[in-house]
């Protein structure tokens, strides 16, 4: 026999044999009450204080508990929190904690953990930092109960212990939450429905948790993130499948249960599936951004950016950012539409749609003699990306001279940082997006602010919106709250424009057809999920 | 081998394992002012989209990268002098259980991948070589262009398309340990290897036919036809053992591209392997991280190139040190 014709009976004999142990797939038989869960992003930090990363803070919720949750009217809740008093001049706040609460290795959660824990939120969250200084004194009175002592009326106080999204006050042992703001935690103890499996974690691939059996549920319905927090599944997975033809590929093939944010381009392959539900479970969706440097020209002039707003089409932003018209609105209000605080006070520019030659009279007005306006994107963020085309298009036809520099999403946030001028590597705009929790209201909404160079990457500067915020957070009825985030709304879009909100869209999520319970919330919460 | 000649292997090994040092003390140097050079700051992408230049900065202290550069460099090259390859800034684990988490995988599928390839890719150049001018030489070209011409992500999708979508046979994605099952392992790994194996095919295959072509055109082997030897005895036995010298070669050379070739492969698939962590790492600047894993590949290479010259001494009795 030739030496071809035993080779080939050799590989005739090793493919037979592969075939035969290829034959069973174990990987589709995953334990019946295991959620696996294609989060949105890596996760590389379990330290939610530490970091403001969106899946930290959904890792958060499912390890972590916090002492007030908000439920689907923004409202606080009581969470860990049992039963609280207020003194009559509402200076003094005193909580009780729920029986039964322990943290993942046994240990009760007192009093003084959650002391530390708030303290620690104090230092990194910007809410956090506003409610600490009107904070004389917080200590623990015995295992169960604080108190916080108020120098100044703080009405939102229960909002802020309930924050939703990052930093989210979540409680820590004492251990770890006197741990420097600055520096990571090093093991993620909570006393939240799931625990954190360290040993199975895989940064970049996957991140185990298993249901708590310690936890005590509350009994009311869950509502965004307050209420019971019901562990329905034994196990949750998250796999991160950094490519999202392969994350789409795994969910119709049944290796993955629920893929939160796949893109728009995606979805119709899962419309083909009849296992599959395409559904947008997140309310309020998310806010596009174009933002100008104000302490650099030719963007410090108001005119300019007042043309810019009249530049603005939203539906082109949305198309760009989001695709179909289904997933996006056009929403001329700061704090969103759909929200609370929903106005479109002042934003007559903008809900009117894009004015060229009104744009080119105050270009005009401003005196732009051709100066250069860098305007910077992130190439691996298409959300960013395409928002920026659109912008580099409308000022071309305008006459302005932009000019696109286009790099990843690590050199653009390290170059907004830069308070240089153009020439020095400065630039003039940049593009973002938030999600609802950080932007509904003036508690969270740090674009909006007017505090200058020590406020967020653009640094406009408004004494007046810094005053009615000031006013916003003493408001002493929801009212007055509206009333002023109106007020604030008409001064930002008047005298300021910080910047430009270029529509409203929300990701759809995929999930396989035998999940339920899924909560409609902006925020992702994987407790309440039951697989059949 | 006589005495004398293994002991002049042996010192040919200690010397090469040597002179390893001071290639790495330069990609050492090179990697380190590379990345601190490029533009990037992991300080701004910990401090996330909402934080104010005071927070960065303060992390930025945290983690001594306000430090000046030489300081940041002497005190790194310290740790890996002890065997320490740092602490990761975003996931606050040590680089080294990262880097060991990830071996296995890249590991896996390089060898997954050089096996099918070699297996496949050089019959196919012998058997082009011996039939060169044929349909059958002209069949083994054009896959050989198709392999260096079909991007690794494209043959990527095709493969989960047909053998996962459609026919449900293989897996979409992920990896499981040969610990996991024989089966479930050689499930996960079968397409991985085809796709990033056919370029590197392609590359054996070509050159396997040019090395094996220039061998059989040699008088040595026109007298061992002439003296009735056997088609396969005179191809396998004589020409392909004579023209296994470049081949050899180009397979080391290959495995530096299969390791640069192995991100696009674990990204498809969602392999936790070392080139998607390197990848990651850059993207977020995550510095002890990328600094570890280049010294890490350049190790590996120096060791692929150490073992591509000793195997020249068993493959051709000619060529001593």
């Amino acid at each position: 026999m030739s030496f071809f014709a035993r080779m080939f009976r050799s590989a005739t004999a090793a493919i037979a044999l592969g075939l035969y142990f290829t034959s069973a797939p174990a990987w589709a038989q995953s334990a019946p009450k295991t959620l696996r869960f294609i989060p949105q992003a890596d996760l590389r930090s379990i330290d939610p204080i530490w970091t403001t990363a969106y899946v930290t803070r959904n890792f958060g919720y499912l390890v972590f508990d916090t002492l007030f949750g908000l439920d689907k009217d923004f409202k606080p809740q009581p969470q860990m929190v049992d039963r609280w008093t207020v003194s009559d001049n509402r200076l003094t706040y005193r909580f009780t904690l729920r029986d039964g609460l322990k943290w993942h290795d046994g240990e009760p959660v007192r009093a003084a953990d959650c002391v530390a824990s708030l303290e620690r939120w104090g230092k990194r969250d910007t809410l956090g930092q506003k409610l600490m200084e009107a904070i004389s004194e917080m200590r623990a009175v015995d295992d169960k109960t604080f108190t916080i002592a108020l120098k100044s009326s703080f009405p939102l106080i229960l909002d802020a212990l309930g924050k939703l999204s990052s930093n989210v006050p979540f409680m820590m042992p004492e251990r770890l939450a006197k741990t420097d703001a600055y520096q990571q935690i090093t093991e993620a103890i909570g006393s939240g429905p799931f625990k954190f499996v360290k040993e199975e974690w895989v940064p970049g691939n996957k991140a185990v948790f298993v249901k708590n059996p310690d936890y005590v549920p509350r009994e009311e319905a869950p509502s965004f993130a307050s209420g019971g927090k019901v562990a329905k599944v034994d196990r949750v997975e998250w796999l991160y499948i950094p490519d999202t033809t392969t994350a789409a590929a795994a969910l119709n093939a049944g290796e993955a249960d629920w893929y939160e944010q796949p893109p728009a381009d995606l979805v119709p392959v899962f419309a083909a599936n009849k296992d599959i539900t395409v559904a947008t479970v997140d309310p309020l969706g998310n806010h596009g951004i174009l933002r100008f440097n104000h302490i650099q020209p030719p963007f410090k002039n108001l005119r300019l950016r007042e043309a810019v707003l009249n530049l603005v089409d939203q539906k082109d932003y949305m198309g760009a950012a989001a695709g179909d018209p289904k997933y996006w609105k056009t929403c001329a209000a700061f704090f969103g539409c759909g929200t609370p605080f929903e106005s479109n006070a002042g934003a007559d520019a903008l809900l009117k749609g894009p004015n060229l030659a009104k744009a080119k009279d105050l270009i005009h007005e401003a005196g732009y003699k051709g100066e250069k306006i860098v305007l910077l994107s992130a190439t691996d963020q298409p959300i960013v990306h395409g928002q920026a085309l659109v912008t580099l298009d409308a000022l071309r036809k305008a006459g302005l001279n932009v000019e696109l520099q286009a790099n990843d999403w690590g050199t653009l946030i390290t170059r907004r940082a830069s308070k240089e001028p153009i020439d020095k590597g400065g630039w003039s705009i940049f593009h973002t997006w938030t999600s609802a929790p950080d932007f509904f209201s003036p508690a969270v909404n740090i674009a909006l602010r007017g505090n200058g160079e020590k406020g967020w990457f653009g640094w406009p500067t408004d004494p007046k919106i810094e005053e009615l915020i000031d006013a916003w957070f003493k408001a002493p009825d929801p009212a007055t709250q509206k009333r002023l985030a109106a007020e604030i709304q008409v001064e930002a879009y008047t005298n300021d424009v910080p910047y430009v909100p270029t529509g409203q869209f929300i990701v759809p999520t995929a999930y396989r057809k035998n999940l339920d319970g899924i909560i409609v919330a902006p925020v992702v919460f994987l407790w309440n999920v039951e697989k059949k | 081998m006589t005495n004398s000649g293994y002991s002049l292997v042996f010192t040919y090994i200690v010397r090469r394992i040597l002179a390893t040092i001071p290639v790495m003390a330069v990609v050492a140097l090179f990697v380190f002012a590379l990345l601190h050079l490029s533009p990037g700051d992991p300080a701004v992408i910990i401090a996330g989209d909402t934080a104010t230049l005071d927070d960065i900065a303060r992390i930025r202290a945290k983690l001594g990268l306000d430090q000046p550069l030489y300081i940041q460099f002497v005190t790194w090259v310290w740790g890996l002098l002890h065997g320490d390859l740092g602490i990761s800034i975003f996931t606050n684990l040590p680089v080294s259980k990262l880097i060991a988490q990830r071996v296995e995988p890249t590991i896996t599928l390089t060898i997954s991948t050089l096996i099918v390839s070699i297996l496949g890719a050089i019959p196919m150049g012998v058997v082009a070589a011996w039939k060169a001018g044929s349909w059958i030489d002209r069949v083994v070209m054009v896959f050989a262009v198709l392999g260096f011409s079909v991007p690794v992500f494209v043959l990527a999708y095709l493969l989960i398309y047909v053998f996962a979508i459609s026919t449900d046979l293989l897996p979409v994605q992920g990896f499981v340990s040969i610990d996991g099952g024989l089966g479930p392992f050689l499930s996960h790994i079968v397409m991985p290897s085809l796709a990033l194996g056919m370029i590197f095919a392609a590359l054996i295959a070509r050159m396997t036919r040019a090395s094996m072509l220039d061998v059989l055109a040699q008088d040595y082997i026109r007298t061992a036809q002439a003296k009735g030897l056997a088609h396969d005895k005179v191809l396998i036995g004589h020409a392909l053992k004579n023209a296994a010298v470049p081949i050899v070669t180009i397979i080391g050379i290959g495995v530096a591209g299969l390791i640069s070739g192995v991100v696009v492969t674990e990204t498809v698939f969602a392999i936790p392997g070392l080139g998607r962590l390197t990848v990651d790492a850059i993207l977020r600047r995550d510095y002890p991280i990328i600094q570890g894993i280049i010294l890490v590949f350049s190790a590996a290479y120096v060791l692929v190139n150490l073992l591509v010259d000793l195997s020249y001494t068993l493959l051709d009795p000619r060529i001593r040190y």
